[in-house]
C-alpha cells in the first residue's frame, strides 16, 4: 500500500480528539467500530470468497452476552468480555460447520437463515433479552482504571483496538495461511490437488472472522451502552456487506473506507429522511450496477493514471 | 383435543401458504441460480395491496384481489428482472445483493405508504362461518386455503411436467448450457419464471392476508421461512418445496403454540439435521 | 516385490443411465511411463478425476503404492505423493509465476498453517520454486504475472508446479493440448526428463503426439479398457486401429 496514503490516513485518525467537537469524535468512534466489523466480514467475502449475510450474528451475540453478564449477573467487564468472545467464537465454530456444508449461494442462504433465527430469538426470548425493549443502562469498562465515559477517551480506546485489529488482519491475510486462503478462493480444486484442505481453511477463516466480529460487538455495546435485536438484523449484516463492497473487497483497507461512507451516509440521511432502509437499498443497487469493484480500487486506478500521466 | 385439531389445521394452512411462497423461490433459484431475497417483500406487497384495496372499497372480492395483486407483483418483478437483473448476468453475488436492496426498497415503501400499524384483510363473507365436521369446528377459510395450495401444487406440477414451457424450464434447471444449445430462449424464460415466482408470491400474500394481516416486517418474517423450506426440501424441487412447506408449517405452528420462546430454535433444528446429513436437501438435485 | 505405483481395480462410475467408467482395472509400476489414449468421450479425464479424488467411483478400488486411497479426499492423496495437471489450465492468474510454484510447494508443508509469516519469509520455498522453474526453463520469467505469459509457457508452469512437489505419481491430463509445434517439443522434452522417482501417467487423445514418451499404453473407449500393454504391441493391435479408424 502506498506509504504516503497510509501516513495520511494514520495521521488523520489521530486528529479528531484535537480538532473536533464531541459529536464528531463520537461519529469517528462509530466509524472505527463499523470499520473493524467490515474488515472482519471482508476476511470472508474478499479474501475467502465466502459471502455471508449473517455476520451481524457475531456482533450481536457478543454484545448481548456482555450486556447480560454485566447488567444481570454482576460480572466485571474483563470477565464478561472473555466469556462473551469465547461464546461468540464457539458459535462461529458451530455455525461454520453448518454453513460450510455448502458454498456460494447455498452458504449465503444458510448464513442468512441462521442469523434470522438468532434475530427472531432475540425478539421472542424477552425474559432473557428483553425483546423489543433491548437492554439498557449498561456501563463502559475502565481498563487499568481509566474511564472511557468521555468521547475522547473512548475514541482513543477504539482507535487502539481498531489499529490492533487492522494489523492483525493484515498479517493474517499476508501470511502463508492467507495465501492458501486466497488460493482456495480462486481455485479450490487445484488447491486440494496440491495438498491443501479447503474446508478446514475456510472454516478456520470463518471462526477468525467471527472472533473479530465479536470484538466489534463488544466495542459496539461499550459505545452505545444499549443493545437491541435490530443489531442482529439482516439490515445490520447488509450495511456491513455494503461497506465491504462499496469500499472494495479486494483490498485491505477498502472495507474500512466503505464502512465509514455507509455510516456517514446513514447519519446524514437520517437527519433528512426517515427511510434509511430504502436509501440503503437504492445505494446497494447503485453500487452493484455502477461500480461493482468498489470505490477504493476505482480511486487506486485514478491515482495510478494520474501518476502515469505525470511521467 | 380441539386445540390439537386447530393447531393441526393452522399448520396445514401455514404450510399451504409457505408452499405458495417457496415454490416460486425454488423455481427461480433452480432455473436462474438466483437466491431471490426480494421474495418476502413480494409476498408482503400482495398482502398490502389487498389490505388497502379492500379497506378503501368495501365488498371487494378477495379472489379478484388475488389475481389483481398477483399480476401487479408479477409486473413489478418483471420490470426488476429486465432492468436490473439482466445487467448482472456475470455477477451472481451482485444479483443477490440487488434483490436484497430491492427488498429494502419495497419494505420501506410499504412503510411510507401505509404506515406502521397492521392492516387486516377481511375474510371473504361466504367463508366466514365456521365449518362443522365430526363435531369439530374449523375456520372455513383455512380449509379453503389448504385446498387452494393443493390445487396450486397440482397446477404447477402439470405446468412443469406436461407443457412445453415446463419442459423448457426443466431443461434449464437440469443443464443450462444444453438448453441454450438446443435453442431455448433462456433470457425470456428467465423473465417469465421470475414473473411467475413473484406473481405467485404476491397472490400468496393476498391469500395470507386474512390470517396474517399486512404489517411492516411481514417480509422479514416470511423470507427465512421460505429459505428454510427450500434448504430443507431441496432447491429446484417442487416436491421438496411441498413437503418442506408442510413440515415447517407444522413445526412452526406447534412450536409457537407450545414453546413460544423457543419456536425459532425448533425451526432451526430440522434445518441443521438436513444440512448435516443431506446438504442438497431432502429432494434437491441442483447443487447450491 | 514392491507394490505397483498405481493400482486400479474394477472401477465403475455411472451418471444416471450413462456408464462412464466400466470395470476399469490397471496396474502401473513404479517409474513407468504410461499413456492412456482413447477418442473424445472415452472417459479418460473421468478416470483421472476418480484417481485424483475429485470424483467418487460407484464401486472399485484405487491403491497408491499398496495403500488404499479410494475413500480419501483429494488433498490427502496429494499428501501421499499424487500430483496432477489439468486439461484446462488452473493457475492463479493474478499472481506471479514464482508465487504459483511457491503456493504449490506450500501445500505439503506444515507451514501452510502459519498465520503470521508470509510465504516470502521461507527462503527454502523460494529456492525450491526457482529450481523448479529453472528445470522447465522459465526462471527468467519468475516475477512475471501469469496473465503476461504465453499459453505454452503456462503449460510449463503447470508442469513446474506439479513437479516441484516431487510427486511419486504424476497424472498429466492432455499436457500437449493447444500447443504449437515448437512448444510441443519443449514440453515433450520436459516430460521425457522427469526423473524415474516419479511415475508418469499421461492422457492424450491424439495417439501420435505422445507415443514416443510412453512405455506402456492403455486404450480406453466408452469407459472400458480395450487394449492394455507394451506400446508397440498396442499400436499394432487390430482393436486399436478399429477404435481410431473404424466405426
Amino acid at each position: 500500500m502506498n506509504w504516503i496514503a497510509a501516513a495520511l490516513i494514520g495521521g488523520s485518525l489521530l486528529l479528531p480528539p484535537f480538532l473536533a467537537g464531541d459529536f464528531y469524535i463520537n461519529l469517528a468512534s462509530q466509524i472505527l467500530i463499523a470499520a473493524i466489523f467490515a474488515l472482519s466480514l471482508n476476511l470472508l467475502v474478499g479474501f475467502g470468497g465466502m459471502t455471508s449475510l449473517g455476520h451481524a450474528s457475531y456482533l450481536g451475540v457478543a454484545a448481548y452476552i456482555s450486556a447480560l453478564l454485566t447488567s444481570r449477573y454482576g460480572f466485571g467487564h474483563g470477565a464478561a468480555a472473555i466469556i462473551s468472545i469465547s461464546g461468540t467464537v464457539a458459535m462461529a465454530a458451530f455455525f461454520g460447520v453448518i454453513a460450510l456444508r455448502a458454498t456460494g449461494l447455498g452458504f449465503l442462504m444458510i448464513t442468512l437463515a441462521l442469523s434470522q433465527v438468532l434475530w427472531g430469538l432475540a425478539y421472542r426470548m424477552s425474559n432473557v433479552t428483553n425483546g423489543d425493549n433491548g437492554i439498557t443502562g449498561l456501563t463502559r469498562p475502565a481498563p487499568f482504571g481509566i474511564s472511557l465515559d468521555s468521547p475522547v477517551s473512548f475514541y482513543w480506546f477504539a482507535l487502539i483496538v481498531a489499529t490492533i485489529a487492522f494489523l492483525a488482519m493484515t498479517v493474517f491475510v499476508s501470511s502463508a495461511f492467507g495465501s492458501s486462503l486466497k488460493g482456495v478462493r480462486d481455485q479450490p480444486r487445484r488447491m486440494a490437488a496440491l495438498g491443501f484442505n479447503p474446508w478446514l481453511i475456510r472454516w478456520t477463516t470463518f471462526v477468525y472472522a467471527g472472533f473479530w466480529g465479536g470484538i466489534a460487538g463488544l466495542l459496539y455495546i461499550y459505545y452505545h451502552k444499549y443493545i437491541h435485536p435490530t443489531s442482529l438484523s439482516i439490515t445490520s449484516s447488509a450495511e456491513a456487506l455494503l461497506g465491504v463492497i462499496a469500499g472494495g473487497s479486494g483490498t485491505l483497507g477498502g472495507p474500512a473506507v466503505g464502512a465509514a461512507l455507509v455510516l456517514l451516509l446513514k447519519n446524514y440521511a437520517s437527519a433528512y429522511l426517515e427511510r434509511w432502509n430504502m436509501l440503503l437499498g437504492l445505494v446497494f443497487l447503485f453500487i452493484v450496477l455502477v461500480m461493482p469493484a468498489g470505490i477504493v480500487p476505482g480511486f487506486g486506478r485514478l491515482t495510478a493514471a494520474l501518476r502515469g500521466e505525470r511521467r | 383435543m380441539q386445540f390439537w385439531i386447530i393447531q393441526g389445521l393452522n399448520s396445514l394452512s401455514l404450510g399451504g401458504l409457505l408452499f405458495l411462497l417457496s415454490s416460486g423461490f425454488s423455481l427461480i433459484f433452480g432455473l436462474m441460480r438466483l437466491a431471490n431475497l426480494t421474495h418476502g417483500a413480494f409476498f408482503m406487497l400482495g398482502t398490502y395491496i389487498a389490505a388497502t384495496a379492500m379497506r378503501a372499497y368495501d365488498g371487494l372480492n378477495l379472489w379478484l384481489m388475488v389475481i389483481a395483486a398477483g399480476f401487479a407483483v408479477a409486473a413489478l418483478g418483471g420490470l426488476f428482472e429486465r432492468l436490473v437483473l439482466t445487467r448482472l448476468k456475470t455477477n451472481p453475488l451482485g444479483q443477490v445483493l440487488v434483490t436484497l436492496g430491492m427488498s429494502f426498497i419495497i419494505s420501506d415503501a410499504c412503510l411510507m405508504l401505509w404506515g406502521g400499524d397492521s392492516i387486516p384483510v377481511p375474510t371473504p363473507q361466504n367463508l366466514q362461518a365456521p365449518t362443522r365436521i365430526f363435531g369439530f369446528v374449523f375456520p372455513t377459510y383455512r380449509l379453503v386455503l389448504v385446498g387452494l395450495a393443493i390445487v396450486a401444487a397440482v397446477a404447477l406440477y402439470l405446468l412443469l411436467e406436461r407443457t412445453r414451457l415446463g419442459a423448457m424450464i426443466r431443461a434449464g434447471v437440469d443443464d443450462m448450457q444444453m438448453a441454450r444449445a438446443v435453442g431455448i430462449p433462456v433470457s425470456n424464460l428467465f423473465t417469465l419464471v421470475f414473473c411467475l415466482g413473484a406473481g405467485i408470491a404476491g397472490a400468496a400474500g393476498v391469500l395470507g392476508g386474512p390470517i396474517l394481516s399486512a404489517y411492516p416486517g411481514l417480509d422479514a418474517d416470511m423470507l427465512p421461512l421460505a429459505l428454510i423450506v427450500v434448504i430443507l426440501g431441496g432447491i429446484g424441487s417442487l416436491l421438496g418445496a411441498f413437503v418442506g412447506s408442510f413440515v415447517i408449517g407444522f413445526i412452526y405452528t406447534f412450536g409457537i403454540a407450545l414453546f413460544p420462546e423457543l419456536a425459532y430454535i425448533i425451526l432451526f433444528l430440522p434445518m441443521i439435521f438436513v444440512i448435516a446429513f443431506r446438504p442438497q436437501g431432502l429432494f434437491g438435485r441442483v447443487g447450491a | 516385490m514392491t507394490s505397483p505405483a498405481l493400482e486400479v481395480t474394477g472401477l465403475r462410475k455411472a451418471f444416471g443411465g450413462l456408464a462412464v467408467t466400466q470395470d476399469v482395472s490397471l496396474v502401473v509400476q513404479p517409474g513407468e511411463r504410461r499413456l492412456i489414449i482413447g477418442p473424445n468421450g472415452a472417459g479418460k479425464t473421468t478416470l483421472f478425476n476418480q484417481i485424483s479424488g475429485d470424483l467418487r467411483p460407484d464401486s472399485g478400488q484405487i491403491k497408491l503404492f499398496g495403500a488404499d486411497i479410494t475413500g480419501l479426499p483429494p488433498y490427502k492423496r496429494a499428501q501421499r505423493g499424487l500430483s496432477r495437471t489439468y486439461q484446462i489450465i488452473t493457475l492463479f492468474a493474478g499472481d506471479t509465476i514464482e508465487h504459483n510454484v511457491s503456493l504449490g510447494l506450500l501445500g505439503l508443508r506444515p507451514s501452510r498453517w502459519q498465520m503470521w509469516r508470509p510465504i516470502s519469509h521461507y527462503p527454502d520455498i523460494a529456492t525450491e520454486a526457482r529450481r523448479a522453474l529453472d528445470a522447465v526453463g522459465l526462471l527468467q520469467l519468475a516475477d512475471h504475472p501469469i496473465s503476461d505469459i504465453a499459453y505454452g509457457e503456462r503449460r510449463r508452469v503447470e508442469l513446474a508446479v506439479a513437479l516441484a512437489q516431487r510427486p511419486r505419481v504424476l497424472l498429466l491430463d492432455e499436457p500437449l493440448a493447444g500447443l504449437s509445434n515448437v512448444e510441443r517439443s519443449t514440453v515433450k522434452a520436459l516430460i521425457a526428463s522427469i526423473p524415474r522417482e516419479t511415475t508418469v501417467v499421461m492422457i492424450e487423445h491424439d495417439m501420435d503426439t505422445a507415443l514416443d514418451l510412453a512405455e506402456n499404453v492403455t486404450l480406453l473407449n466408452y469407459g472400458r479398457i480395450i487394449v492394455d500393454g507394451e506400446r508397440n504391441a498396442v499400436v499394432a493391435d487390430a482393436r486399436t486401429r478399429e477404435v481410431y479408424l473404424g466405426t
